[in-house]
């Protein structure tokens, strides 16, 4: 980007300044009040009842629930991610921009209906409720449903961070790569795999984010039991209604601070692979 | 369609579509395919008229009114200071630029309940930015002895879902504005055009498919969003309730056939809106090259 310095393309150092004035108080008063107010809130009545909330047993099992639901639900939507990413950039069939747009699907529908679906498929009175009913299965309410609603919220984020990016890079070196002999798979693990890491990371990165403070999807299909079902955002939303806001805003800030993390190692990304991930940025 | 004629002409060498496409599909039409078509059948047992009537409901009709209103309003504001601050990290060069730019995202990053409990402190009437407007507040005053209530009201909708959308538009303006040749502006100014004109006339057309982009994509995540809104809107039901509250409370009656009806007229609005961003994106690429 060309430094631009040329008075005629450039305002008066007045309107500079209003703008640049405006757009900083406007940031500070919509991203920059929230944050500080998350951890203001969190630290609000001391220390020790921040790590006491943070220690309450409630609190180590929504802890644990999240880690785990993200521990499955990240890994499959990574493998889902290159599968759909190798078949669409690296061959040519009929239907590939429906498809496209298919895997897109779950950003546009409402948090509330991805949780919905499942519990018209798997609930009581739901189409497979009954069967599962009759052989003890239980998805809904339980662990699997919150995997599955996690699964479905957080499904195109790998694989649109890649598709851009492997279209981008083209077949040209996979096809040297196999014309010296190399089967399928050692020219993914060799050559395509190492052309696309940091874009790779990049998306499991969003999709574990994403996975970890999905809300609406999850308080669908949970049941919010205490202690079993109840992930990190959803126990923020029992805490906080029972008006024990202090331990709501302490577990709310350990979220904020995973936010925060996410953020630092994105633009650190972004700075320093930046190239690379051009083609998925634009 | 040069494409699919070359991939023609060139017998397929890169192995292994049939796997990785079986599996996307079995994937894809697994987790998301089958249970939206599960909604769609239970949606499809009322028929058209059922659906209609649910639609127009006094309550739910309420609660997507709402639910579009205050998106519209939320996702106009980010168009405007969207574009205000994808100009200013694009244009201006100022200490603290990149982390400005990181912060941008934060409203992707931060979970949605997180956002909600906290907009919901912040803007209550003993909250930092509520007290402000309370009746005895300074900025209060201005709105009479009562002050501006905006917690608990379709006010705190917005003003959860600007805080949602707000990468959206700055996110899809930034590219255009960084590769937008200045010589197009050289040429307006030394044919005499004013800053202001030369923004208007020859900037803005530019960025304009970009701009509308963004404010439809806040505007698709301001509909369907839930986790940000509930705890600042007050959900009073006609007053302050959004449509994806009002199917979680269908579900929680056990009415699943009034829950369907409800996702499915959202959805129905997702889809065209997902429509026109795809027609969109298509048409800036087309001007691009």
């Amino acid at each position: 980007m060309a430094q631009r310095s040329n008075a005629a393309t450039t305002e008066g150092a007045a309107t500079r300044f209003g703008l640049s004035a405006a757009a900083f108080v406007y940031l500070a008063a919509v991203l920059l009040l929230p944050l500080a107010a998350v951890f203001h809130e969190a630290t609000r009545k001391g220390l020790g009842a921040f790590f006491e909330a943070i220690g309450d047993a409630d609190t180590m099992a929504a802890v644990r629930l999240t880690v785990t639901v993200a521990l499955i639900a990240v890994p499959l939507n990574l493998v889902f991610g290159l599968a759909a990413a190798w078949a669409v950039t690296k061959h040519e069939f009929p239907g590939k921009s429906l498809l496209i747009t298919l895997i897109d699907l779950p950003f546009s529908v409402s948090p509330v209906i991805s949780g919905l679906v499942y519990v018209l498929l798997f609930g009581a009175q739901g189409l497979l409720g009954p069967w599962l009913a009759a052989h003890g299965v239980k998805i809904l309410f339980a662990v699997p449903g919150i995997v599955l609603a996690t699964i479905f919220v957080t499904l195109p984020f790998i694989a649109r961070e890649l598709i851009p990016l492997m279209r981008a890079q083209g077949t040209a070196e996979e096809e040297a790569a196999l014309s010296l002999g190399a089967s399928g798979w050692q020219t993914f693990r060799h050559v395509t795999l190492p052309n696309v890491r940091w874009g790779l990371l990049y998306g499991v990165l969003l999709c574990n984010a994403r996975a970890m403070g999905e809300f609406g999807a999850v308080s669908v299909v949970s049941g919010h039991i205490r202690g079993l079902t109840n992930t990190m955002p959803l126990h923020v939303e029992i805490l906080y209604n029972e008006y024990n806001f202090a331990a709501a805003f302490a577990v709310a800030s350990l979220l904020a601070l995973l936010a925060l993390v996410t953020l630092a190692v994105k633009s650190l990304l972004e700075w320093h692979h930046g190239d690379e991930l051009a083609g998925a940025r634009h | 369609m040069l494409m699919a004629i070359g991939g023609r002409r060139h017998p397929r060498v890169i192995p292994g579509f049939g796997v990785t496409i079986g599996f996307t599909l079995a994937y894809l039409g697994l987790i998301v395919l089958v249970p939206l078509g599960a909604l769609v059948a239970k949606a499809a047992e009322l028929g058209p008229g059922g659906i209609w009537a649910v639609a127009t409901d006094a309550r739910v009709f309420a609660a997507l009114r709402l639910s579009f209103g205050a998106s519209l309003a939320a996702a106009a504001i980010n168009a405007v200071f969207g574009l205000l601050l994808a100009w200013v990290l694009v244009r201006y060069r100022f200490p603290g630029r990149r982390l400005v730019d990181a912060l941008i995202d934060l409203p992707f990053a931060l979970p949605t309940a997180v956002a909600g409990i906290t907009l919901a402190t912040l803007y209550a009437g003993n909250g930092w930015v509520g007290g402000l407007f309370a009746g005895d507040g300074w900025l209060g005053a201005l709105f009479g002895p009562d002050g501006l209530k905006i917690a608990y009201t379709p006010l705190g909708v917005v003003v959860a879902l600007v805080f949602v959308g707000l990468p959206f538009v700055v996110r899809t303006v930034q590219p255009v504005l960084a590769d937008f040749d200045a010589e197009s502006e050289e040429a307006a100014a030394s044919l005499g055009a004013s800053r202001f004109a030369t923004f208007r006339r020859v900037v803005l057309p530019a960025i304009l498919p970009a701009l509308t982009t963004g404010f439809a994509m806040a505007l698709a995540r301001a509909v369907g969003e839930y986790g940000s809104v509930i705890f600042i809107a007050g959900n009073i039901p006609m007053v302050s309730e959004i449509a994806p509250l009002l199917i979680v409370t269908r579900l929680e009656e056990y009415n699943y056939a009034g829950a369907s009806a409800v996702a499915t007229v959202m959805l129905a609005v997702a889809f065209v809106l997902l429509f026109a961003i795809n027609l969109l994106q298509r048409l800036d690429r087309a001007q691009a090259s």
